[in-house]
């Protein structure tokens, strides 16, 4: 067999992901001394929605600070043992146990006391993430605002489910009024709302050029660059940044640049990795496997859409499909349905349907097999897990299922995960590349 | 009396089938207290709720996580293995994720007529909530006369709600001897009657209640209670456990549990428009942690509420294990008994499938603990 070897090169755009990020843990820890409106605002949330209150606000999200947090094995344990210290159980979702430890011990993951937002808005797609926030709203006495946004297992656009989110935001936005005292401006909420429809769009277009073999991306690179369309969609430093790295990828794709030299296979990869473990994925390339992504890259905010001829592929903007965005009932609208057809929250509804999601991945991004993490630390993107796999394999895609846990390491044993990926690879046929 | 109660939760699968055959209707089983069964009802079908087998398993795990919980995972068993092969349809309600795995896996694996996913609000008393639900249960119902090929009328809605109204009015009735010094009915025995009123057809369950509230009213014979619990907490449909509790030295005289209290606790109030009158009760009933996410916390004031109406004395926290809503509301409600009622709680970690002696000893050393408080 001859094997092919591809030109590689670092992304150069991989640097400024990693500063948007520090940026953004610096900006929250320091939004107090320069004023700035801090609000408690979950990833999962509707984080465009406080930037009608002025442009100096900022989300202190739960999601992507609990993976943060993950990733220092030795501060995680601390928060996580503060956490189980107040009573709450060991299984709970970790990322909660990270966050909620750290507001306990009153220590920042990046230095300084734990920043305290002015009022909480959350939402539940799993009933961890409803009570996350309920909890962090009554620790810093701070007022919270709750939004029910329903899973439904429909494919179609489901209008009632658009109405009954817009009748929420627009009284969130009055209660956020009355809350700051601040007056709010829908234009302000409406270039927010532009930049995450934008982003998210050119986020998922990125994702597409994935399916180019060999592979522009991988897994490890996609970690950092994704970052921005979860926890910063709304900001224009995110768009400016998606467009660059679009011309980047498209500049890898045009002239053959992989993200391995050698790519034996193509992995997908299911669920939230095993932050402090990301060396898995080092042991991968050993086999010239590249993994492609995962729907939580991909999709946890990356703005994805069933076209009207049953193919899909990026969201178009609803400017194209012919919205109207002059008032802020268009906009709330605008940005329900965005909402809505993001394709992990669907999932969410029933497992049937990241089955089908999994399987049509797996034929278009053409990945030979998948590695699922029973993530024993998020109880909300375990589900169905064990129904998708038997899924794949009933179609005969080879896949692996390894538990551990996203955020704490005492529940994983990376020998077991090394072994299950051996495992997989034996099934591919797959050998450790050699010399080469 | 208490002996039909207990019949039908013994032979729940025998009294389906009778019933089946007797009426000629169809049996749905459903998941979760958040299904209106009024709805169900009117359309002549019996909602059965699919509990706990209380038996070690292993076919689940092939279908679920072994971190969700063992409630859900010994439903599911039940489904796969045919125990319930009588039933011609299941609903899920929209309530925790864990029993949505079953109701998801019990209807990709289990040949079935009909089956149901019915979003519920998870904030019931935000103003944009009842709309919405209505639209819902509108669609819902549309769906049930499909099947049935039957229209459900106002006329069948209201019959319905008035029979499911009865139910709650016997079991509140009965709940409120609890508050008296000697309470003449046990925990175990309220409980069996909260189960079985989920397995039997209400309208005979109603015959039932109405001799077993006759018969408890009037009980000259009462025993002393010794420690008064409140218990709450996650799914539990374990008699054996409550009786077990008080066989110690105690009586449980109140509970918050879908297996009591917060199944029936209010009633449907009839207005014209039949689906708006439900979908109020169920908005408003008692929530359980799943559907409590606001920074009202209504639990919060429920449940102390209770305990402080029927002078519970300690209270037993029962988390299923794995169960997420109840692990994030536990600590803090065992904080809130202590400090705004000074009762202490034992917080005690389940596996349905676990022998109950294993639980025998923190109970006692937490009966004996309340002792001296009440001296
Ligand atoms: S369980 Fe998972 S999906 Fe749910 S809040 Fe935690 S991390 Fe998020
Ligand atoms: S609420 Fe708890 S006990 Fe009930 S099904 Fe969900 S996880 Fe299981």
């Amino acid at each position: 067999m001859t094997i092919t070897k591809y030109q590689t090169k670092p992304l150069q755009c991989w640097q400024k992901a990693k500063e948007l990020r520090l940026n953004y843990f610096k900006s929250v820890m320091n939004a107090k001394r320069d004023g700035k409106l801090l609000a408690m605002v979950d990833s999962g949330s509707f984080l465009e929605l406080p930037a009608g209150l002025g442009d100096d606000y900022i989300p202190f999200e739960g999601h992507p600070y609990g993976a943060s947090v993950g990733g220092d094995p030795e501060f995680s344990q601390k928060c996580v043992e503060a956490t189980e210290a107040k009573g709450f159980a060991r299984d709970m979702c970790a990322y909660t146990r990270n966050f909620w430890g750290s507001m306990f011990l009153n220590e920042y993951l990046y230095g300084g006391e734990f920043p305290k937002g002015e009022f909480a808005i959350w939402r539940s797609a799993c009933e961890s993430e409803g009570k996350f926030y309920q909890l962090v709203a009554e620790h810093m006495g701070i007022p919270g605002y709750a939004l029910d946004f329903p899973l439904l297992p429909g494919q179609e656009k489901d209008e009632d489910v658009i109405e009954y989110v817009v009748d929420q935001l627009g009284a969130c936005i009055k209660w956020m009024e009355k809350v700051t005292g601040r007056k709010y401006d829908d234009e302000k909420l409406l270039k927010a709302a532009n930049n995450h429809f934008e982003s998210t769009r050119i986020w998922a277009e990125i994702c597409m050029l994935n399916q180019t073999i060999p592979a522009p991306l991988d897994q490890k690179t996609i970690y950092t660059l994704y970052f921005p369309s979860v926890a910063l969609r709304h900001m224009p430093e995110t768009l400016a940044f998606y467009k660059e790295v679009l011309a980047e990828v498209k500049d890898r794709v045009a002239n053959k640049i992989a993200a391995l030299p050698i790519e034996q296979c193509r992995l997908w990869d299911d669920g939230i990795p095993p932050w402090y473990f990301l060396g898995l994925y080092r042991y991968l390339e050993q086999y010239g496997a590249v993994v492609l992504g995962s729907q939580y890259t991909y999709a946890l905010h990356g703005a994805w859409e069933d076209y009207p001829d049953g193919s899909w592929g990026p969201a178009r903007l609803p400017q194209e499909r012919g919205m109207r965005m002059k008032t802020r009932e268009d906009i709330l609208r605008a940005i329900a349905l965005w909402y809505e057809e993001k394709p992990m929250i669907r999932a969410m509804a029933l497992p049937e349907i990241k089955s089908r999601q999994l399987l049509r991945i797996v034929q278009d991004w053409h990945a030979d097999g998948v590695m699922m993490h029973s993530n024993r630390g998020c109880p909300g993107l375990s589900f169905g897990q064990v129904e998708n796999y038997l899924a794949l394999q009933k179609s005969g895609i080879p896949t692996i299922i390894y538990e551990g846990n996203a955020a704490d390491k005492r529940e994983l044993s990376e020998a077991q995960v090394l072994d299950r990926i051996d495992g997989l690879m034996e099934q591919m046929g797959i050998r450790k590349l050699v010399g080469l | 009396m208490t002996t039909s109660f207990q019949n039908v939760i013994a032979d729940r699968h025998k009294y389906a089938r009778q019933w089946k055959a007797r009426t000629g209707g169809k049996v749905i089983g459903y998941f979760c207290t958040w299904l209106p069964e009024e709805i169900v009802y009117a359309a002549g079908i019996l909602p059965v709720r699919i509990l706990g087998s209380h038996e070690p398993q292993e076919m689940a795990e092939r279908h679920i996580s072994s971190m969700y919980c063992p409630l859900c995972r010994d439903c599911l068993a039940q489904g796969l293995s045919g125990k319930y092969d009588y039933l011609d349809g299941i609903i899920g309600p929209f309530s925790c994720l864990h029993i949505r795995q079953t109701f998801a896996s019990w209807k990709t694996h289990v040949p079935l007529e009909y089956s149901y996913y019915l979003y519920v609000p998870t904030i019931g008393h935000h103003a944009a909530a009842k709309p919405f639900w209505v639209k819902q249960l509108t669609k819902f119902k549309a769906s049930l006369e499909e099947w049935t090929k039957k229209p459900i009328t106002d006329d069948d809605l209201d019959k319905s709600i008035n029979v499911y109204n009865t139910n709650r009015r016997y079991l509140r009735q009965i709940y409120d001897l609890r508050k008296d010094d000697f309470p003449p009915v046990s925990g175990a025995e309220c409980m069996e009657m909260v189960v079985s009123s989920q397995l039997a057809d209400k309208a005979e369950h109603n015959v039932w209640l109405k001799s077993a509230y006759h018969e408890f009213s009037t009980k000259k014979e009462r025993k002393d209670p010794g420690i008064r619990l409140m218990i709450l907490g996650s799914e539990n449909d374990d008699t054996e456990f409550v009786r077990l509790i008080e066989s110690l030295g105690a009586t449980v005289v109140i509970d918050d549990h879908c297996t009591g209290s917060r199944y029936f606790w209010n009633y449907v109030m009839p207005k014209e428009d039949r689906l708006s009158a439900i979908a109020s009760r169920y908005l408003n009933r008692p929530a359980c942690p799943a559907k409590d996410i606001t920074q009202e916390r209504r639990r919060f004031k429920h449940i102390p509420k209770l305990a402080k109406d029927f002078r519970a004395q300690g209270a037993i926290l029962i988390q299923q294990k794995f169960c997420d809503p109840h692990e994030f509301d536990i600590p803090p409600i065992k904080e809130i008994l202590m400090k705004e009622l000074g009762i202490p709680s034992l917080h005690i970690e389940m596996d349905i499938v676990w022998p109950l002696g294993a639980y025998q000893t923190r109970l006692e050393s937490f009966l004996e603990m309340l002792q001296p408080a009440l001296v």
